[in-house]
């Protein structure tokens, strides 16, 4: 069945799989815009101890998905995780070694003996919600506007920059979408925590949570503003029929107006993320996670299907277009996406299951009981 | 091709056996306890009695703190294959890049899942979710060892697969055929059952302690009941998968069973070297004995790697200069078909680049006669396929031997646990209090075994290891190595202090 489908076809349903999981990612940072925001909503043990058992819960999940975006990318695009981990080293060994601390710090920071101290753990869950996002945003604004890398008759990768990557946080766009999903993680993270957390005789502890949801909207804001804004006017990399790859004036625009689904993804996930803060922010209530989080899927589809389909380079090379990366010139064989096609079948089960158990656990909010419990973090 | 930085190779190989020992050192407990703590949950469950819950918590506890270290240790090798590996993942993501995500998507997201269940749900959930919640970890631990485990045998035995002389990469044919190959099976079991093993023995060192301080008796003796049948259960299948692991090497990596049992020059009646010193000296080929000292059993090796003592073994002199009787290509002789296939292979792109069709055909007829051997022609010396063999050598003697003696600490434990009179077997409880630190250089050293054994092989007898490297600089990844090296010693640090607080604390609710 699968197996009879084009190539060309299944190139576009692991770009769309493989965007569907960056852009739950995305939605899932709530858990890194939460460890940014530990500070300056908790005020005491008690509210800290809150928060860090909040996101305790769901931290894994954000980790997981993590990993399997690298490993969708890696089965189904090959050439882009050769050249991209292989060539931007730098950026994605600082990513994942901010990964690699937070994978301790909630089971760690309380625990007798833990070596270096509670502070330090929260550091590092700082580290990771701030430096660690702000680092992804930069490396995926590097699909819009291309990395420093040539790929030989064999494919393999020269990085013409001596930063390997670390070069993609000095471009004012990657760096404005790396400053705008740290902010947009931390309103996901306030909007999560107001859901998940049970506030009764600590208004002080939820007023300055619904007030961070807002302000962080405001600072994710301008950032917001000018990645669109740019993106509407920058050249983009196309891709004729014969692979050819030139630089397109207002590609990105034309892949909206070829694409009206797209922006249509990206308009009303801007307005879900608003209404959800609206609802948090400047209302009473506790189901804003969940506009913000579908807003923010809707946005990462868009983005991520800007960058690969409409005959786009998703992986541009500035240096030397023709070594630019599309879904076509750097995907796995049919025989191996087909394959792969039939085991992500087994998707929308997992996504039940995690649904499934997530509603079973959060049903009651989290409150001061099970932080003193002994299993807590 | 690009020129290959060897400095770079070195510390790319030492950063991967630095991540990947470090991350053996937590894998084996979490696919082992995940189990007992589960058999600990389904006792408390059938027989509602509060003692086995307080003891179910108790391990999952430990459980905790060694998972989380895990799970940061282990980030690291999904990507390393990325950015030190660069050319390989290209070369193979086809085929390598399946597991992995199948791994994701299979198996991390039950862990994770049900991991915040098995953690935090025991007063949101009903008894009987959380006690499924605990055997989801327990299962969706193992498959993630079954999809990675997968990719490594693949390394070991590539089957399924093609070479594409267009892209210059190996390309998957047959999904099952990867995924049912005699390594995967061999693989799979034996590295499973031996962290049972791992697994079964911090509980018996663990209650060893308790018991020798006469703390927390009652849990320490119903903990080493579920151990030492677990233990004594899977030292048995280990010991059936570990001759199965034999076979297949013989099948597949006759250098590395010739290498692991320091056999030089090949016979029929093969002996076991039960315990022996090799000699330091030694080279291929200088017919000075390989042994300062050697206890032999003769035949049980052809008995056990082809089930006939008649069988012949080839020994490494006969892997390297080749052995006509027994119709052994020499390495020197692999390795001109292997330069011959880069030639014709460099031949064909050219041709096709210049439009010449007929030409191109001409060279693809030959390197498809010479294309199995595509790996030996990056090698330098025929010498180059025999890997360290004092270190395989003594990795495996050192894990043989090692199970032989969980065997008696296991019986031991089982016995007297029977005779309800451990806790004055004083001798026993000492031997137990030191077998898990045992149990992980046996299980650390079946890897190296398992790896060393296979140098210089990426992809067996396709890939040499230099040809898988990144074009980065030897500084880049030297950086990384200690950044690694210090980081995961220090969060090493961490845990041990706290798993000791931990087990020093004891149980709640006794």
């Amino acid at each position: 069945m699968i197996g009879s489908l084009d190539l060309t076809v299944l190139q576009q349903i692991w770009w769309l799989l493989v965007s569907v999981v960056g852009a739950l990612f995305l939605f899932l940072t709530f858990v890194q815009g939460g460890q940014s925001l530990l500070w300056q909503v908790a005020k005491n043990d008690t509210e800290k101890a809150l928060v860090i058992n909040s996101l305790g819960r769901k931290w894994e999940l954000t980790f997981t998905t993590l990993v399997l975006f690298g490993g969708a990318l890696f089965a189904a695009f090959p050439k882009f995780y050769a050249t991209s981990f292989g060539g931007a080293y730098w950026v994605w060994i600082l990513i994942l070694f901010t990964f690699i601390v937070q994978a301790v710090s909630y089971e760690y920071r309380k625990k007798p003996g833990n070596f270096f101290g509670a502070k330090t753990y929260e550091v590092f869950l700082l580290i990771n919600g701030s430096v660690g996002i702000l680092l992804i945003g930069a490396a995926v604004g590097t699909f819009f506007t291309g990395s420093n890398f040539i790929l030989n008759d064999y494919n393999q990768v020269t990085w013409t920059s001596p930063l390997r990557g670390l070069e993609a946080a000095f471009s004012v766009f990657n760096l404005s979408l790396g400053l705008f999903l740290v902010f947009n993680a931390r309103v996901l993270g306030a909007m999560y925590l107001i859901n998940n957390i049970d506030f009764i005789g600590m208004p002080e502890f939820e007023r300055r949570m619904r007030r961070a949801c807002f302000i962080n909207l405001l600072c994710a804001l301008p950032f917001l503003l000018y990645v669109l804004v740019s993106l509407l006017i920058m050249k983009g990399y196309g891709v004729d029929e014969n692979g050819v790859i030139s630089l397109v004036a207002y590609k990105y625009l034309q892949n909206l107006l070829a694409m009206p689904y797209t922006l249509g993804l990206l308009l009303a996930g801007l307005v879900l993320v608003v209404w959800g803060v609206v609802l948090t922010g400047l209302k009473t209530g506790t189901r804003g996670i969940w506009f913000g989080g579908l807003g923010t899927v809707f946005v990462g589809l868009a983005v991520f299907f800007l960058a690969g389909y409409g005959n786009t380079a998703f992986y541009p090379s500035k240096v030397d277009l023709q070594s630019s990366l599309t879904i076509y010139n750097a995907s796995s064989t049919h025989y191996t996406l087909t394959a792969m096609t039939y085991v992500a079948m087994v998707i929308p089960f997992v996504l039940a299951y995690i649904a499934y158990v997530w509603k079973l656990m959060d049903s009651k909010k989290l409150d001061i009981n099970d932080i003193s419990d002994e299993k807590a973090y | 091709m690009t020129a290959i930085d060897l400095t770079m190779v070195k510390w790319a190989q030492a950063q991967f056996a630095l991540t990947a020992m470090y991350h053996w050192l937590f894998v084996p407990l979490t696919l082992g306890l995940s189990f007992i703590v589960a058999f600990m949950e389904t006792i408390y469950v059938r027989t509602g009695d509060e003692r086995w819950r307080a003891i179910t918590k108790f391990w999952m506890t430990l459980f905790g703190i060694n998972f989380a270290i895990g799970i940061a240790t282990g980030i690291i090798l999904e990507f390393e294959f990325g950015t030190n590996w660069s050319k390989y993942s290209w070369m193979v993501g086809d085929i390598f890049g399946a597991p992995l995500a199948i791994e994701g998507i299979v198996a991390f997201f039950l862990e994770a899942t049900f991991f915040a269940v098995m953690f935090f749900g025991w007063d949101r959930v009903s008894k009987g979710f959380h006690l499924f919640s605990t055997w989801m970890v327990a299962v969706g631990s193992n498959l993630s060892a079954l999809w990675i485990l997968v990719a490594n045998s693949w390394m070991q035995y590539p089957v399924g697969m093609n070479f594409n002389p267009d892209s210059a990469r190996f390309e998957m044919q047959n999904f099952w055929e990867i995924l049912s190959s005699p390594v995967v099976i061999a693989k799979f079991t034996h590295t499973t059952v031996s962290s049972f093993i791992v697994a079964s023995l911090f509980v018996i060192t663990v209650a060893s302690w308790y018991l020798l301080k006469g703390r927390h008796v009652e849990m320490a003796k119903k903990s080493v009941i579920i151990a030492s049948v677990f233990g004594l259960l899977s030292t048995g299948m280990t010991a059936l998968t570990g001759d199965q692991s034999a076979v297949v090497n013989a099948e597949t990596q006759p250098m590395k069973l010739a290498s692991y049992e320091g056999l030089y020059k090949g016979t029929t009646n093969a002996g076991i070297v039960a315990i022996g010193l090799l000699n330091h000296d030694k080279e291929p080929g200088d017919n000075s004995d390989p042994f300062r000292f050697e206890i032999k059993i003769p035949g049980l090796l052809s008995l056990l790697a082809k089930h006939d003592t008649n069988a012949f073994i080839p020994g490494i002199e006969d892997l390297l200069w080749g052995n006509e009787e027994q119709n052994i290509m020499g390495v020197d002789a692999k390795m001109k078909r292997g330069q011959q296939a880069i030639t014709d292979l460099a031949g064909y792109k050219e041709a096709v680049k210049n439009g010449s069709s007929d030409e191109a055909e001409l060279y693809l007829t030959r390197f498809e006669v010479n294309q199995d051997y595509l790996g030996y022609g990056y090698l330098t010396k025929p010498e180059d396929v025999v890997p360290p063999v004092e270190t395989t050598f003594y990795s495996f003697h050192i894990m043989v031997i090692l199970a032989g003696f969980f065997l008696l600490v296991f019986l031991a434990f089982l016995y007297y646990s029977m005779k309800d009179n451990l806790e004055q077997k004083k001798l026993v409880l000492r031997a137990g209090l030191v077998s898990f630190f045992l149990a992980m250089i046996a299980s650390q050293a079946g890897w190296i075994v398992a790896e060393v054994g296979r140098q210089p092989w990426i992809i067996q007898d396709m890939m040499p290891i230099h040809v898988g490297a990144s074009n980065i600089s030897a500084g880049s990844v030297q950086t990384t190595f200690f950044m690694f090296a210090i980081t995961f010693t220090l969060l090493l640090l961490a845990e041990i202090t706290i798993m000791v607080k931990q087990i020093k604390k004891g149980p709640r609710g006794e």
